[in-house]
């Protein structure tokens, strides 16, 4: 009896400790540095984070800047971040912030509302053209004061130092503007010194220490930083590394902790036996498409449309050319969209069906078409080459017409294509996204295919309305349904995002709205970590 | 040297106005693919996008007779210092390459020269060739996987602190070429002296061999290697533009190309210049030296 009560005892003991050995090593390690990168260029664009709106250069903001509100990457949604609590108007125009009175700036000074409304009247100077202006332009007044008939923006109210009012031009949800990374807070009066774009100061985790352009940008842990117990590591490099071998080189040669991976290196890494155990995969909120322009004849009608959707064998594509680094695209919102209809089913493979819709539609034996097109290796040219012979069986010729990315943003806007291929941004604001497809929305915004569907616009303009997050979701799951059957554009796929990092890297996000881009506060070392660091 | 500069402005100024896309449409491609019409109308009227060519050339050039190349698209920087930022690391890079392929490449081809058909001749025309031919992304690729994926001597990438240790990879990537460029040229030339009548009459005379090197055959032979060193020496900052995006190094080529890609004109307008005046005063320099080594030039 004793014997088996001590055996009994042993073994819960031995389990309990088994769970408080293995919650230790679930517990975040302080200290430390970790080599970060920065894969989308050779360089960051600038350290003025409220005048780009690249991504290469949300490495940047994300270390050493905070927005009003933030995007969180393990919930996959946006939340308060300089404000505590934050209270609606009935008729969702006006919000009241209640500002953290716990938040520093690299220069020692406490955050106020004064930070908030100076960085937003920064945004919208007039005579300037700041790329956060896109956002801030939502408040009342913003535009007034950017064109010079107003002095200050009317829409923003401070009420003491610590509570701030803003009031929008229509009922909006701030949270998906007021988190751009281009809409950063910086401490009045510092940012338009010569000094700050060499030396930006925020609001972040981490301070800016060294900058060596075209090569790495570190950051070191800021101690006043408001976040509980973060951030971890006391250093951070971000190396710049557009070059996907030399990453490769440099993600296996343990020097850099992570590695953003393109199909080539995807299929190399999962076939690996050690580097294939950290890998993390997310479905982002890009979808990549070929566009139809309206003012081309046959893609007028949505019979043709819809039967190049058939005459693609999408699937075969994403496997063959994609090595299944892409979830096949149903609609245009991605999955991870709150408006996303999980039982919709993309357009299946049917050469036959394609022909019967393009004689329906008065095109019996085909037509041709130009497909302006980038060279890039998922939603380029390589994908244009696969479609050609796809196409052809059903009787329609394609010409590609391969352009450089910045000839493509420039072309499209403007509406001179016939077709052409992209990966847009459809996430994370379903609104946001399906603004692209309602006919007030112009083509040089980003209504590119001239799409103009009055069952489409009822549907959202009731989502702009709708009381709650639900039935709003609901109506633009509807309106994302119905542009399915439309067909404004063929539907390839949604990115997946594949990321490789080294064992002792801990507190990674899935984070959907761009995977590369982590919230460093929450990322830790272990005792793995390479000596000398 | 001003008339060069001149048209080199107006012909960059030329064909960035031709070429399709422009910052603002780069800002979209590298974005989220979206427009706000007004900030791009309003971004092209700050960077007095909105005007005609010939008034932006002009203002240009007014800007560049006052030593101003002007402010960054991109950074609202100075160009001036965004350039001085970028051109140690390449020059630090072109001279280290160089410098390597000086000290390798000469004496190898002199040695081959000395003893054209040896099996050392061979194996130096062979990798000379071979060197000349093999891309530099491969090559720098390859050096990467060996000494540092491999051996795990050197770092990959990076500038690290500046220091030696991460300068020797895209250095010796980057010396491949002219090294044996030099190697060829200076085997040439050698042999070109060596079979001179004045070599012929040295020799008759009875002169040592250690002075018939170095007094007649280096002296007449150097000529034409100072030429090639000349030229590489000048094309190398040009060519650095593959291995400082390879290797993340941050210099002036890198800075071209995000810049090229990104349509940011004055930034790409001050590069180019200062690519230029870099080959110009490498030849001026070149012209000086060919004087010293043999004064019948400058009396020609």
């Amino acid at each position: 009896m004793y014997k088996r009560f001590a055996l009994q005892s042993t073994l819960a003991a031995m389990l309990l400790a088994g769970v408080a050995m293995s919650a230790s090593a679930e517990e975040p390690r302080k200290g430390g540095t970790i080599n970060f990168v920065a894969p989308y260029g050779s360089s960051f664009g600038t350290l003025d984070n409220q005048a780009s709106p690249a991504t290469q250069d949300e490495f940047v903001t994300k270390a050493i800047h905070r927005r009003l509100y933030a995007w969180d990457g393990n919930a996959n949604k946006p939340v308060l971040d300089l404000a505590t609590e934050v209270s609606a108007s009935p008729d969702r125009l006006t919000y009241t912030y209640k500002l953290r009175q716990d938040a520093y700036f690299h220069n020692d000074k406490k955050m106020t509302a004064d930070d908030i409304i100076d960085s937003y009247k920064r945004i919208m100077t007039p005579g300037k053209a700041y790329t956060g202006a896109r956002y801030i332009s939502a408040i009342k007044g913003a535009s007034d004061y950017s064109d010079g008939k107003a002095k200050d923006i009317a829409g923003l109210k401070k009420i003491d130092d610590f509570t701030l009012e803003i009031t929008f031009n229509e009922p909006v949800n701030p949270a998906f503007q007021l988190m751009q990374p281009s809409t950063v807070i910086y401490p009045s009066g510092e940012a338009d010194k010569d000094s700050f774009k060499s030396h930006p100061i925020g609001l972040g985790p981490y301070k800016f220490a060294e900058y060596v352009p075209g090569s790495r940008l570190t950051v070191e842990k800021w101690d006043k930083f408001y976040g509980a117990d973060k951030p971890h590591a006391d250093k951070i490099n971000i190396m710049i590394m557009g070059e996907a071998s030399a990453r490769d080189v440099a993600f296996r040669n343990k020097e850099v902790d992570v590695s953003v991976l393109g199909p080539a290196q995807y299929v190399a890494y999962k076939n690996d036996p050690e580097l294939s155990k950290n890998i993390l995969e997310v479905a982002e909120v890009y979808t990549r498409l070929v566009g139809f322009n309206t003012d081309f004849k046959p893609f007028q009608d949505k019979r043709v449309r819809q039967a190049i959707n058939y005459a693609i064998d999408s699937d075969l594509i994403i496997k063959r050319l994609g090595k299944d680094k892409a979830y096949r695209a149903v609609s245009w919102l991605p999955l991870s969209s709150p408006a996303f209809d999980k039982a919709a089913k993309p357009y299946p493979y049917d050469p036959e069906k394609a022909k019967a819709l393009l004689k329906e539609a008065g095109y019996p034996d085909g037509f041709e078409f130009e497909l302006t097109a980038t060279q890039n290796e998922s939603w380029g040219l390589t994908i244009v080459e696969a479609i050609i012979p796809m196409l052809d069986k059903v009787g329609i010729k394609v010409k590609a017409k391969p352009v450089e990315a910045a000839v493509l943003s420039e072309v499209v806007p403007a509406g001179d294509f016939q077709s052409f291929m992209w990966s847009l941004e459809s996430g994370p604001d379903p609104m946001t996204a399906m603004q692209c497809f309602y006919s007030k929305t112009s083509q040089s915004a980003c209504n590119y295919y001239k799409f103009n569907n009055k069952d489409f616009d009822k549907l959202y303009e009731a989502a702009l309305s709708a009381p709650t997050e639900e039935q709003k979701n609901d109506l633009l799951r509807q309106a994302n349904n119905l542009l399915q059957d439309e067909a404004p554009v063929w539907f390839f796929n949604y990115n997946k995002a594949v990321m490789a990092y080294q064992p002792w890297l801990h507190g990674l996000q899935p984070n959907s709205a761009e995977l590369a881009i982590q919230s460093y506060e929450q990322l830790w070392v272990d005792e793995g970590v390479p000596s000398g660091r | 040297m001003i008339p060069t500069i001149l048209a080199v402005s107006l012909l960059i100024f030329v064909i960035f106005s031709v070429i399709p896309g422009s910052f603002t449409s780069s800002l979209i491609a590298d974005g989220k693919g979206r427009n706000d019409p007004k900030v791009v109308e309003q971004m092209n009227k700050e960077f007095g996008l909105d005007k005609p060519v010939y008034q932006r050339f002009g203002s240009y050039i007014i800007n560049l007779a006052q030593l101003d190349l002007g402010q960054s698209f991109r950074t609202r920087q100075p160009v001036t210092h965004m350039l001085l930022e970028r051109a140690w690391p390449t020059m630090k890079l072109a001279i280290a390459a160089m410098v390597i392929a000086i000290l390798i490449g000469v004496p190898l081809g002199f040695v081959a020269a000395l003893k054209p058909g040896s099996l050392l001749d061979t194996t130096t025309m062979i990798a000379a060739v071979s060197g000349l031919s093999l891309p530099q992304f491969w090559l720098g690729l390859l050096a990467m996987y060996v000494f540092a994926l491999t051996l795990g001597w050197l770092p990959s990438f990076g500038y690290g602190d500046g220091g030696i240790r991460n300068l020797i990879l895209p250095a010796v990537t980057l010396s491949v070429a002219p090294l044996a460029l030099l190697a060829r040229t200076t085997r040439a030339a050698v042999l070109d002296v060596m079979s001179a009548d004045f070599i012929r009459t040295a020799r008759s005379k009875g002169m040592n061999a250690y002075r018939l090197v170095t007094w007649h055959l280096m002296r007449n032979a150097l000529v034409l290697i100072i030429t090639t060193v000349g030229l590489q020496f000048g094309s190398l900052m040009g060519q650095a533009v593959v291995i400082e995006k390879l290797f993340s190094w941050p210099g002036l080529g890198s800075l071209l190309v995000d810049s090229v890609s990104m349509r940011d004109i004055p930034v790409v307008q001050g590069a180019i210049l200062m690519i230029v005046l870099w080959f110009l005063i490498i030849n001026t320099v070149v012209d000086v030296l060919y004087a010293v080594i043999d004064p019948r030039i400058s009396h020609g």
